[in-house]
């Protein structure tokens, strides 16, 4: 069992991550982006487009798309600027270096709607760190969940899964 | 339109959506959703990391899962929750179908719920996208 021997990925500065709120982001909800997600999906939906619509259907505007949960405000001056609500920097690193990364799955749960107008603030934190041997080699598997608020009020969470080998 | 909660029966398929992207709907995505990693519209920079072409980006089947979900349940339900993993590539220019069957029918805290397992499927079969939702019907 040479494969019990190894240092383990997870070193302890990573294992401390788990579970510390990160800073919070802002998240805008408009029209344009709620249109122009919709269309990259290939949505028919007139909800989707058409405020009208929306509002015939019982929203208070256009809503968000399954998937889509705001835009984070882009600003160069600021590091990691626009790539999402996780723009603390890389953090701790695993005891081996791990040069590849997966998207390794997407969970959201909705507990209202969000539509167009809406500003959210989202706060992510690291939830589980997992290793393990697949056919991929030794992967680390990072789980994050991103909790979205409208004044307050906890609207939606996400939950994402990295894998890096 | 969407389904009724009364109408629903264990084991019954939602209808399909076909998707086919083409590379121009891999960079709408792009831009939609702010993901601009090069191995979804790079050929070269896909190559070069080993891929044998361009990919579609998991997140945008993610969105496929979701319109599939959307389209059957209407704007009268909801979706509660729903998730994917992406074990597999799809390739640009090659049919990616989202299927939907409905696993449990159920009432919990008032509301009138329906759990589904979904996926997207390969050319040769393969689901490459396996997921689930819960969604709430009138």
């Amino acid at each position: 069992m040479a494969e019990a021997e190894k240092t383990p990925l997870i070193t302890p500065e990573m294992q401390a991550q788990v579970g510390v709120e990160g800073r919070g982001s802002t998240m805008e909800v408009d029209k344009t982006m709620i249109r122009l997600f919709a269309r990259a999906v290939g949505h028919t939906d007139p909800v989707y487009y058409d405020e009208a619509a929306a509002k015939a259907a019982g929203y208070r505007s256009l809503p968000c798309p399954p998937g889509y949960l705001g835009t984070p405000i882009f600003n160069p001056s600021r590091a990691g600027a626009g790539r999402g609500p996780a723009d603390a920097g890389p953090g701790p690193q695993p005891s081996r270096p791990l040069r590849r990364v997966l998207n390794g799955g997407t969970e959201i749960e909705y507990l209202d709607d969000i539509c167009a107008g809406d500003v959210l603030i989202s706060a992510s934190h690291l939830a589980n760190l997992e290793e393990t041997a697949g056919s991929l080699g030794e992967m680390l598997i990072t789980t994050n969940k991103t909790v979205y608020q409208r004044d307050g009020k906890v609207v939606a969470i996400s939950t994402n899964t990295g894998i890096r080998y | 339109m969407g389904a009724k909660w009364a109408d629903v029966t264990v084991g019954m398929n939602i209808p399909e959506l076909k998707k086919n992207c083409s590379t121009q709907q891999l960079v709408l995505w792009a831009a939609g959703s702010g993901d601009f990693y090069q191995i979804h519209y790079d050929q070269d920079f896909a190559k070069g990391t080993g891929l044998p072409s361009i990919i579609v980006h998991g997140a945008l089947k993610n969105g496929f899962l979701g319109q599939l979900v959307h389209d059957w349940v209407g704007n009268e339900g909801r979706i509660k929750k729903y998730g994917c993993s992406y074990r597999g590539m799809d390739m640009p220019n090659q049919d990616i179908v989202c299927k939907g069957v409905v696993t449990k029918k159920y009432e919990e805290n008032g509301e009138k719920l329906v759990d589904l397992e979904i996926w997207t499927e390969a050319p040769d079969g393969r689901k490459t996208t396996p997921g689930y939702a819960t969604v709430k019907l009138p």
